[in-house]
């Protein structure tokens, strides 16, 4: 062996451990600081964790976009669906009066609010873009409690890291981590453009994730449950989303 | 010479083959080992943005200007194709299976081993010589007179002549110094303008550009004039001798002697 293919080698040996090493690093410090989407594994882990760990280190605390209410979209755009349920046919004739959103998981206080209790925090306003991966996008004002407000009614324990969400309609959850659910724009909407967030939106109570595409914005909320981890819910993705092909985290 | 960091890399027409023993005026490297691989890992990024860019553009095939747009208002233009969701009104009786899902998993995971890839070639590109050397036109070459000729060259199908052959005319450098210096960043600032917690951070990208839906119209745009750039490229790849250029761009070697058929 010549002494320049031995050199190669063993600077090539060197740089191969060095990498490998600093691959373990960044993974082990990637977990420690929650910049690993849950839907990390598979072909897309790649793409997902760079797309997840770098928006969360440039945008853990930003605001999304305000807008003035000459910017608000008119007519406003429902993206409507079918009536989810029977129970919700029900509570709909009785002018939703018997809705309730229930706080469970790793919270000092499990909780079930009415919809006049949520109401009767400081209700918050916002008008921000809602985005659908789809394409298509309208501004609105979102009317609601912020949901940090909530959790902190439920006192949050220090070991919670996701904030998992749950529809009316069968099937139909999501979570977001707590940069996300502490963020000040996120809330638990029930109004629209100064009025009740109607059905077609998502009424009476609907998530408003502003930073993330609509998906993520689920309708019909009646369940949150607090978490340290996500492997338990579903397929353990984090949400519904990944298991139907979609990426949990929706930043982009 | 270039150097990239203390690996010995074999770069540039100057630098002979391992098979030393063929002399260097017939079988030298034309695209030196970096470049290479980062041509072709992008050349791969790229078809998969493109495949799963269509797909995502049929779920909603509208195009509109400003901040918002969406079924209720009017659009700049639609493209006149089925889409993949019974919201958009296409006129065609029936709607096409959801692909977004993957489409929007791939277009990303490509997009940032793209980036990446890019990076690393631009990297490269400063400190080996290899924009000063192969992709900056020299003054002459700038003049109206050697561009026509160039212009005139192209427009006739002129093979170019076997020293020609070992560099760019001032045309190719030209068009390459806009898509790696425009239209790349260009298509990545459009695309980080369409994501919400992007813009959250940063909110002059999307102002600048006019809106959200003025972005993803400039995104489609730009990414047309990538895929032009892209068909012209192998049109022209094809007129200078497809094997030789395709051997070169493999496994670095161009035989000059063999460059016209």
């Amino acid at each position: 062996m010549s002494n320049l293919s031995r050199r190669k080698l063993i600077k090539g040996g060197i740089a191969a451990a060095a990498g490998v090493t600093g691959l373990g690093i960044a993974a082990h410090l990637a977990q420690k600081y929650g910049l690993v989407p849950p839907d990390h594994g598979g072909i897309w882990g790649l793409g997902e964790t760079l797309t997840y760990a770098s928006q969360r280190l440039l945008t853990r605390h930003s605001l999304a976009r305000e807008f003035p209410k000459s910017k608000i979209s008119k007519p406003p755009l429902a993206n409507e669906m079918a009536p989810p349920s029977e129970a919700f046919k029900r509570l709909q004739a009785g002018g939703f009066a018997d809705w309730r959103l229930t706080v469970d998981g790793m919270v000092a206080k499990p909780a079930s609010f009415s919809l006049a209790q949520l109401k009767s925090y400081p209700s918050r306003s916002q008008i921000t873009i809602l985005a659908c991966e789809e394409g298509w996008s309208y501004i609105a004002e979102w009317i609601g409690v912020p949901l940090s407000h909530v959790l902190d009614a439920a006192g949050i324990l220090p070991q919670a890291r996701y904030v998992v969400y749950y529809s009316i309609a069968r099937g139909w959850w999501d979570s977001i981590d707590m940069a996300d659910a502490l963020h000040p724009q996120t809330f638990l909407a029930y109004g629209m453009n100064g009025d009740e967030l109607p059905v077609g939106n998502g009424g009476p109570l609907r998530m408003r994730v502003p930073r993330q595409l609509g998906y993520k914005s689920v309708k019909f909320i009646t369940h949150l449950t607090v978490a340290d981890n996500l492997k338990k819910f579903g397929k353990g993705l984090g949400s519904v989303e990944p298991e139907g092909g979609y990426a949990w985290y929706a930043g982009i | 010479m270039a150097r990239l960091g203390s690996v010995p890399v074999t770069l540039g027409a100057r630098v002979p083959s391992s098979a030393s023993a063929v002399p260097a005026t017939k079988v030298t490297s034309r695209h030196s080992a970096l470049v290479r691989i980062t041509h072709w890992i992008i050349t791969l990024c790229f078809l998969a943005l493109l495949v799963s860019g269509m797909e995502i553009v049929i779920s909603h095939p509208r195009f509109y200007w400003g901040e918002t747009g969406n079924v209720m208002t009017t659009p700049l233009f639609q493209i006149p194709i089925p889409s993949s969701r019974a919201l958009v009104r296409t006129g065609y009786a029936y709607v096409l299976p959801d692909q977004n899902g993957w489409s929007r998993y791939l277009h990303f995971q490509a997009a940032w081993i793209a980036v990446l890839t890019g990076l690393l070639y631009l990297i490269y590109g400063v400190f080996s010589g290899h924009f000063r050397r192969n992709l900056f036109p020299a003054g002459a070459d700038l003049s109206w007179r050697a561009l026509r000729s160039d212009i005139a060259n192209h427009l006739r199908f002129k093979r170019p002549s076997p020293s020609e052959a070992w560099s760019y005319s001032v045309l190719q450098r030209l068009t390459y110094l806009i898509v790696i210096f425009v239209l790349f960043p260009l298509v990545i600032w459009t695309g980080l303008a369409m994501s919400l917690a992007f813009v959250s951070a940063f909110p002059a990208t999307v102002t600048l550009l006019g809106g959200e839906q003025s972005a993803r119209t400039l995104h489609f745009f730009v990414s047309i004039a990538l895929v032009l750039f892209v068909l012209v490229h192998v049109v022209m790849v094809c007129a200078a001798g497809f094997k030789s250029r395709m051997r070169a761009m493999i496994t670095g070697r161009a035989a000059t002697q063999k460059e016209r058929p």
